[in-house]
């Protein structure tokens, strides 16, 4: 099998795999007893938030466990809302977030509040000013992604919150950090963001667990009650395995960042290079994306053909957001990808295990499924 | 454009000839906070340290929210380099303070002229960047009281620096240069917020915790080691003793009468401490009592504890209101671990009505009932030491 499609989800690596057995087998119990077994299943818990929360330049304490970054956004849109939006009515978005971050807004949106959703200029890049002279007095919250997940664009978020919590410091800021994390270095002081929306399984470890950063002093309303776990944040019994697997693979990737970024890089290019040459094949991704999602058209031919004709011979790519099922979301036409383009639009996304010759079979194939396919 | 993080010193730039012990003390605790965040060059000069980052990409938000967790430091700021030229400093200014400019609407500029060699003196200097300030961002006014912005140029002896920030540093003296001391931290609000006072001015602490399993729990335990934790970002490492005291203070329940439980137990924590704090060369111990709390901190209950020490005791919080102390502990963020419910071993067998106003006599006389001399010892060899070292 060749996977090229990380951005969907990643393998979960050994060091993620072994501290969910151990969990689940050895030091099972819950977190909230009083007895020694519910203590170091705290500690357990503990040492995952202290990895975490330091791959973030950010103390344990800010460092809230959910369900995945559905949940985390979620929160931090609902949540945030809930608890400085009774006067502050609008909500400033990037118009390609992550459908868990849109439809919330939608839902929001529903329910009286006013989505601003800011578009890429025609350059296809975003720029804070857009953001700050969207924002106003009125305004509760300005949401962005960091990486976008069908594109790869970096979108400039630290600029963007900067800007904006200079003019307005009580305007809360969140970002989607999950196609960042552990890609890109993310200093949760630097990007200004008071709240963080991360994902376990998008990072070698399992399906089922996320996370979200909330800057100290920042207020966030529960959408789930219960026996006050996570300080009352997010109540249910925590996902002890689940939790220290996604610490594990943290821990694990860490001290890689830097290197797997160049590979990743050397990746895009290798692929980049490989594909000019064949005709009708165009590269989506902006040369100063994240190297970890190449987004390419092919020649008209639709999206799931090919999905299929690569899926042939063991190749798995995606068609476009993995959350979306093949459905077009309407970020490529956001950044000007429309029509045709945007039908045959693939989306590769590596990892640091995918070698050379992985993206050099994978480009063989697509010239050869692009001679060949119909349609 | 080169950044820097300028550091100026507390009140030991006033020091005499021993000043450049305390520049050494706090390079040394500077270097050690901000050692797993890239290199870095640290040089001094007239009352300044300058952290010069070595690598590309440090993030210097970081190294100003570690620094201004270091005692000894009066102000900090992150600047931007420029040569001793008057066009140099005004261009720089402009593209590293576009962002802040852009969004306020009144500043004024400052100018400190350390080197008195620069052609333009300081006053001369604020007028003409000013003008140019004015005409790159026209939105803007001049407002000398009270502007959004103040912008500074220090003409410094290498080179000069602009910067718009200015935040107040953690204060006091360097830990370490005013020598050792035994902070009895029970887990409770207070005695984490003493030892942070006592750091302040220069202490470098240890700390020691008493524990009564099966009356105390591993959590209780976990949370005092957590707090002590959260003190290395100010204190630096810090030793932690850890005293069985269970037996001590079944044999206080057994042998003593009630109402004097909780002063004698006091007073044999006292004994204990300075035993520990003798051989570990700790000049005194570290209390977060303050006056009239609870029934074993009034002045007469504090003077029959006192009676039971050789060494003195720094009592920081003596005068404060419990809100006072709280305020503390939150802005040191040990207040949100500080009200975990766990039992310490201060509230083990607390007595129903204590005695508010101790007679130093009846006390000894009822503590001296029993021979605790061998439990003493006992409880001295099993403490165990463990070393939080700052582990950012």
């Amino acid at each position: 099998m060749i996977y090229l499609d990380n951005a969907a989800t990643t393998k979960p690596c050994e060091a993620a795999v072994a501290a969910v057995t151990e969990m689940m087998t050895e030091n099972f119990g819950n977190p909230s007893s009083l007895h020694r077994a519910g203590l170091d299943a705290q500690l357990a818990v503990d040492k995952a938030r202290k990895i975490i929360a330091g791959a973030l330049s950010a103390d344990s304490s800010n460092i809230i466990f959910t369900s995945g970054a559905t949940e985390s956004n979620n929160l931090a849109i609902r949540g945030a809302c809930a608890a400085y939006g009774k006067k502050r009515r609008k909500i400033v978005a990037s118009a390609v977030e992550h459908a868990s971050v849109d439809e919330t807004l939608t839902a929001m949106e529903k329910s009286g509040f006013e989505i601003v959703r800011i578009s890429p200029r025609e350059d296809g890049k975003f720029y804070p000013v857009d953001f700050l002279t969207a924002c106003d007095d009125n305004t509760v919250l300005v949401t962005a992604m960091q990486v976008n997940n069908e594109t790869g664009h970096i979108l400039p978020v630290k600029e963007i919150f900067t800007a904006v919590k200079r003019k307005f410091p009580e305007i809360i800021t969140h970002s989607d950090c999950v196609q960042a994390f552990m890609k890109l270095n993310i200093s949760a002081k630097t990007l200004n963001a008071d709240l963080i929306s991360i994902s376990g399984h998008k990072v070698h470890s399992a399906k089922g667990v996320g996370a979200i950063y909330i800057k100290k002093g920042i207020r966030v309303l529960p959408i789930v009650t219960g026996g006050k776990q996570e300080k009352g944040i997010r109540s249910g019994t925590e996902s002890v395995p689940l939790i220290c697997g996604f610490g594990a693979a943290v821990e694990h990737l860490q001290p890689t960042i830097a290197e797997r970024y160049a590979h990743a890089q050397m990746l895009k290019d290798t692929l980049i290079c490989e594909i000019s040459s064949i005709e009708g094949v165009t590269v989506n991704s902006p040369e100063d994306g994240s190297p970890y999602v190449i987004n390419i058209s092919a020649a008209g031919k639709r999206s799931e053909i090919m999905l299929h004709y690569l899926e042939s011979f063991g190749i798995y790519v995606s068609s476009g957001s993995a959350c979306s099922k093949g459905q077009q979301s309407g970020v490529l036409e956001q950044f000007g990808i429309h029509g045709k383009s945007a039908d045959s639009a693939l989306r590769v996304s590596v990892c640091g295990d995918t070698t050379i010759e992985d993206i050099r079979l994978f480009a063989e194939k697509l010239r050869e499924g692009i001679n060949s396919v119909r349609g | 454009m080169k950044e820097i993080v300028l550091v100026k010193f507390g009140e030991m730039a006033l020091k005499g000839l021993n000043k450049r012990s305390f520049e050494d003390m706090l390079k040394k605790n500077i270097k050690r906070r901000i050692k797993n965040l890239g290199k870095f060059e640290l040089t001094s000069a007239q009352s300044t340290t300058y952290i010069n980052p070595l690598d590309e990409d440090v993030d210097l938000a970081e190294v100003v929210d570690r620094v201004g967790k270091i005692f000894g430091i009066a102000a900090l700021c992150r600047a931007c380099v420029c040569e001793k030229e008057f066009g140099d400093i005004s261009a720089k200014a402009v593209e590293y303070l576009e962002d802040v400019l852009s969004c306020a609407k009144t500043f004024k500029v400052n100018a400190k002229r350390s080197d008195k060699a620069f052609a333009m003196k300081s006053p001369e200097i604020c007028a003409e960047l000013g003008g140019i300030l004015l005409d790159k961002f026209p939105h803007l006014t001049v407002d000398v009281k009270n502007p959004e912005v103040t912008v500074t140029v220090e003409v410094r002896d290498t080179n000069a620096y602009v910067h718009a920030e200015n935040i107040r540093g953690a204060g006091g003296l360097p830990v370490g240069c005013s020598g050792k001391a035994m902070l009895l931290l029970s887990g409770g609000i207070d005695s984490p917020v003493a030892g942070w006072m006592m750091a302040k001015r220069g202490i470098h602490i240890s700390a020691i915790h008493y524990v009564s399993p099966p009356y105390t729990s591993d959590r209780a335990l976990l949370k005092v080691e957590t707090l002590c934790e959260k003190l290395t970002d100010y204190c630096g490492d810090i030793a932690f003793f850890c005293v069985p005291f269970t037996e001590i203070q079944e044999a206080i329940k057994d042998n003593c009468p009630e109402e004097f439980f909780t002063i004698i137990m006091r007073r044999l924590m006292m004994e204990i401490a300075q035993r520990i704090a003798e051989k570990k060369n700790c000049l005194a111990l570290i209390t977060g009592e303050s006056v009239g709390q609870v029934a074993s901190q009034t002045m007469a209950a504090m003077a029959c504890t006192d009676a039971a020490c050789r060494i003195p005791v720094l009592r920081p919080c003596v005068g404060m209101d419990k809100t006072e102390i709280i305020e503390i502990a939150r802005k040191i963020d040990t207040f949100e671990t500080s009200i975990e419910p766990y039992e310490d071993c201060c509230t083990v067998f607390t007595p129903k009505h204590p005695k508010v106003r101790p007679r130093l006599e009846d006390v000894e006389k009822a503590q001296n009932s029993f021979d605790f001399e061998p439990l003493i010892q006992k409880a001295v060899e099993e403490t165990e030491l463990k070393i939080f070292e700052y582990n950012k």
